[in-house]
């Protein structure tokens, strides 16, 4: 037995449907301090809306959340944000029609927050605190290579850019656990080569534990030291790589079931 | 309350409703294809109402034989055709060219052709902002059903109401147009995949909301003889607040909101003026709060 | 100098004021604008301020809100109720009406403020245009209920409403309106209402609290829309429901799409442009062609539908900040 490590995120038998449509069930999960984890699976398995329950977009049915040792099943999205878990979108969301710079302060809001007064009458406060979340956002954007765009509008730059954009807008909250939904659709190999030593990066330097949703496999297998499989709201198989591989109800969830 | 009395008012606010649930379908067939709260949709009625004053005053002058039960059928078809066209017309000059431009930009322009028909019409010599007596298409006639005052424009209200609604629900649920109408709501880019020509849906909406806005003209100004160029307005806000009870976008929902609303509007104004004046908004609120996509409206949630 | 250079834009911003107050002044004194003309600059300040707060509500936080005027009508009828029975009072001269003014104007701020927060509530829940649906029928209760108020008119409207906003009174209370806004938009509360109208799902995943923020732009936008409605009772001394309903709104509304929506210099330049078209410019023109001074909405609004579909963005784009510029 390795030494305990610290529990992020616990979920415990955690269940969720749309109408009759059961898009969770049952899911558990011990998500220790420090790893990089992936959920997998074929489309419509569940899998984003594990995030939306884990970021309190939706409230799960049944079951229980905890986050650092929190409870925070049914919280509001921006107080789970505050307690510490930040998320990228399948889809990109970004702020489109403003600076690069800003959507990264608009992360960085929940952290400096100079009252509404102080705002208006410019005080000593609100300079502070602007000028700090300036220097650290020109921070961040310099380590995801983007600081030479601190003034475009979000929505020009190319896709790439605001993949790394909405991950830097996520770090902006100073979380503990990044939720990375799909961060390589898209993206070619030598693309995805750079995500990896990225997201390895990124892990080190903020001290984050890191779960993450990914279709290509290519780069689940190589980056994830667990990977938890769903099909249809239910785990059906977790593991290292080479045992997920090798599942048989994994390749028959893929590729369906083979005639013998 | 007593029983007749109850009656009495049933009738009544079957009467407005009837009105208002003709208004409330043309608001709610145009969001429901193109999402615009059509804020001119008021002023299609008055245009309605005056063109049946014009072409009535016009017959009257020429003969005095005419039974005035063709006179009122020749005026119902000038206020459904009048309707129609006005729609139709500002679809094609002012909403089209704004079809895919951001939805606020048509919301706006709504208001204008509003104002503008308003204004134009209280600018035009021959007819001027104040009151207008509609003339007598039809005598009327009351008679007492079990101690319940009724008359023939009653009766009328409610019994052309009806008859246009079913035609409606005929024509969307069981012919080809009514199909590519209700495709086009539901997703106007695959239903032009699928062949449907998008902009020729949108008119005949346009035509028939029109035409339904003409008859609610025809028969407001019949029941209350008095029109001007603001009439439209209170009305309009009322039936807009009638889709919205229903459901917007819900054509059952926009004749459900109608008629529940003009009942509730007669209720409270017998109970008191303030309450009358107000319920509808009231009404609205709660609707909003409680349950947002109405009656009859299915929710919408969003992905992520 | 440093601190000089960081306060450059609100720095230019009140030169342009002050010399713009100075101009007017001088041509007012000098009989050049004669009191006509100067009412309609007054109406001109009036719309800034209407327009502006209502652009942090629409522009800014992406809300939508048709009711506008509804706030207005609250800051009037308190502002106007205030003064008119305190002008009842035997007075010694021992306190200013100027001070007895301002009181009043924040007085109706505050009520238009709290009738914000309770029609802000909603927006926790709708929005598009079902929150546009709310609003209206919010201005329209508004409006119904002072209708049947007798102790203010009813029907009749609030009438003998001391003749208070001096040009000098409505000018401050717009360049004050128009710094709070600013400082507002550009700091990071600003930000977070932009996010608001960005994506509300995603500013709620980065931490915003979105409620919060729409809350707080109906409280903002209803406390200015008071201040402005305050302004304008006591400018043509009454305060009359007809002058609160959506039609009055939605020439709020016009202001703020006209001029661009999101942009405050845009809303400034299009409320004293549409002011001075509606009540200046199309009359005259009129007169020059011999039509009745009614055509002139009928002109004004043929020209709203031509801006909106050969510019549908407005006439000034979200970016133009030559008159707001930003700080830092």
């Amino acid at each position: 037995m390795p030494e305990e490590k610290k529990v992020v995120l616990k979920i415990d038998q955690m269940s969720h449907s749309f109408g009759g449509l059961k898009a969770v069930s049952n899911f558990n999960l011990d998500l220790p301090e420090g790893v990089i984890w992936g959920i997998i699976g074929p489309n419509g398995a569940g899998k984003t809306t594990v995030f939306n329950l884990v970021t309190g977009v939706y409230r799960p049915s049944q079951g229980h959340i905890h986050l650092l040792g929190e409870e925070i099943t049914g919280k509001k999205p921006f107080t789970i944000v505050a307690k510490g878990a930040a998320r990228t979108f399948q889809n990109i969301r970004l702020f489109g029609n403003i600076p690069v710079l800003d959507n990264v302060r608009i992360g960085m809001h929940k952290n400096y927050r100079p009252s509404m007064f102080d705002c208006v009458i410019r005080d000593g406060k609100f300079r502070r605190a602007e000028k700090k979340m300036r220097e650290e956002s020109m921070e961040l954007l310099a380590r995801f290579n983007l600081h030479g765009r601190a003034d475009e509008i979000a929505k020009n730059l190319p896709y790439g850019e605001q993949r790394r954009l909405e991950i830097a807008r996520a770090l902006a909250t100073n979380p503990k656990l990044l939720l990375l939904d799909e961060p390589a659709a898209g993206m070619n190999p030598n693309e995805v080569d750079k995500l990896m030593e990225m997201v390895y990066l990124i892990r080190d330097e903020f001290k984050l534990t890191i779960l993450l949703i990914e279709h290509q496999m290519r780069f689940v297998m190589r980056i994830c030291e667990w990977i938890k499989v769903m099909d249809f709201g239910e785990t059906i198989a977790e593991g290292v790589a080479s045992q997920i591989q090798n599942n048989p109800r994994v390749i028959e969830a893929y590729l369906g079931k083979g005639v013998n | 309350m007593e029983l007749t009395t109850f009656f009495q008012q049933l009738i009544n606010g079957l009467q407005l409703g009837a009105i208002y649930a003709l208004i409330a379908l043309g608001y709610t067939m145009v969001y429901g294809i193109i999402r615009l709260i059509n804020f001119a949709h008021a002023d299609f009625l008055m245009v309605g109402a005056f063109a049946v004053y014009f072409f009535a005053s016009f017959i009257l002058t020429l003969t005095n034989a005419i039974p005035p039960i063709i006179l009122f059928i020749l005026g119902l078809i000038v206020a459904l055709v009048a309707g129609a066209l006005i729609a139709e017309l500002s679809n094609r000059l002012a909403y089209k060219p704004l079809r895919y431009k951001p939805r606020l930009s048509a919301l706006i322009t709504a208001v204008g052709v509003s104002m503008f028909l308003e204004y134009f019409f209280a600018s035009l010599p021959f007819i001027g902002p104040s009151f207008r007596a509609f003339p007598d298409l039809l005598k009327p006639v009351s008679f007492v059903v079990g101690g319940v005052y009724l008359n023939n424009i009653q009766l009328l209200d409610i019994g052309l109401a009806i008859v246009l609604m079913i035609l409606l629900t005929f024509i969307v649920n069981r012919t080809m147009m009514g199909k590519a109408m209700r495709a086009v709501s539901q997703d106007k880019d695959a239903a032009k995949l699928m062949g449907i020509n998008v902009e020729r849906t949108i008119t005949f909406v346009f035509l028939i909301g029109g035409a339904l806005a003409g008859a609610a003209g025809i028969l407001m100004a019949m029941t209350y003889p008095r029109i001007y160029p603001n009439m439209g307005i209170l009305p309009g806000l009322k039936a807009f607040v009638a889709a919205v009870l229903g459901g917007i976008g819900n054509i059952p929902g926009a004749m459900l909101g109608g008629f529940l609303l003009g009942i509730a509007e007669i209720y409270a104004t017998s109970y008191n003026s303030l309450l009358g004046e107000g319920i509808a908004f009231a009404i609205l609120i709660i609707v909003l709060l409680v349950r947002p996509q109405g009656l009859l409206g299915e929710k919408q949630s969003e992905k992520v | 100098m440093k601190k000089v250079w960081r306060n450059l834009p609100t720095l230019r911003l009140l030169i342009y004021a002050v010399a713009l107050y100075i101009l007017l002044m001088l041509l007012s004194s000098g009989g050049i604008l004669n009191d006509y003309l100067m009412i309609i600059i007054n109406i001109c300040l009036i719309y800034v301020i209407l327009a502006t707060s209502l652009n942090l509500i629409n522009g800014i936080t992406g809300l939508f809100s048709v009711g506008h005027m509804g706030f207005a009508a609250v800051g009037a009828y308190v502002a106007g109720t205030f003064t008119t029975l305190v002008w009842k009072l035997p007075n010694d001269g021992s306190v200013s009406t100027t001070l007895l003014f301002i009181v009043a104007l924040v007085l109706g701020g505050i009520g238009a403020a709290i009738v914000g927060a309770l029609i802000g509530m909603p927006a926790l829940r709708l929005k598009g245009d079902y929150l546009a649906i709310v609003t209206l029928g919010f201005g329209e209760i508004i409006r119904t209920i002072i209708n049947n108020i007798d102790a203010v008119g009813g029907p009749r409207g609030l009438l003998g409403i001391p003749a208070l906003s001096s040009f000098t009174i409505i000018f401050v209370a717009t360049v004050v309106t128009v710094l709070i806004l600013r400082y507002l938009v550009y700091s990071s509360h600003g930000r977070a209402m932009i996010s608001v109208r960005e994506d509300a799902t995603a500013a709620d995943l980065v931490g915003i609290n979105t409620t919060k923020y729409k809350v707080w732009a109906f409280v903002i936008g209803a406390f200015f829309a008071g201040i402005g409605g305050g302004l304008l009772a006591h400018l043509i001394q009454l305060a009359h429901p007809t002058q609160y309903g959506f039609y009055a709104s939605f020439l709020v509304l016009i202001v703020v799409y006209i001029g661009g929506v999101g942009s405050m210099t845009g809303s400034i330049l299009a409320a004293f442009v549409l002011t001075i078209l509606e009540k200046y410019l199309l009359p005259m023109l009129l007169q020059w062609a011999g039509l009745g001074v009614e055509w002139r909405m009928v002109i004004y609004s043929l020209l709203l539908i031509i801006v909106m579909i050969y510019r549908p963005e407005g006439l000034m784009p979200r970016e133009a900040k030559f008159m707001i510029p930003e700080d830092h």
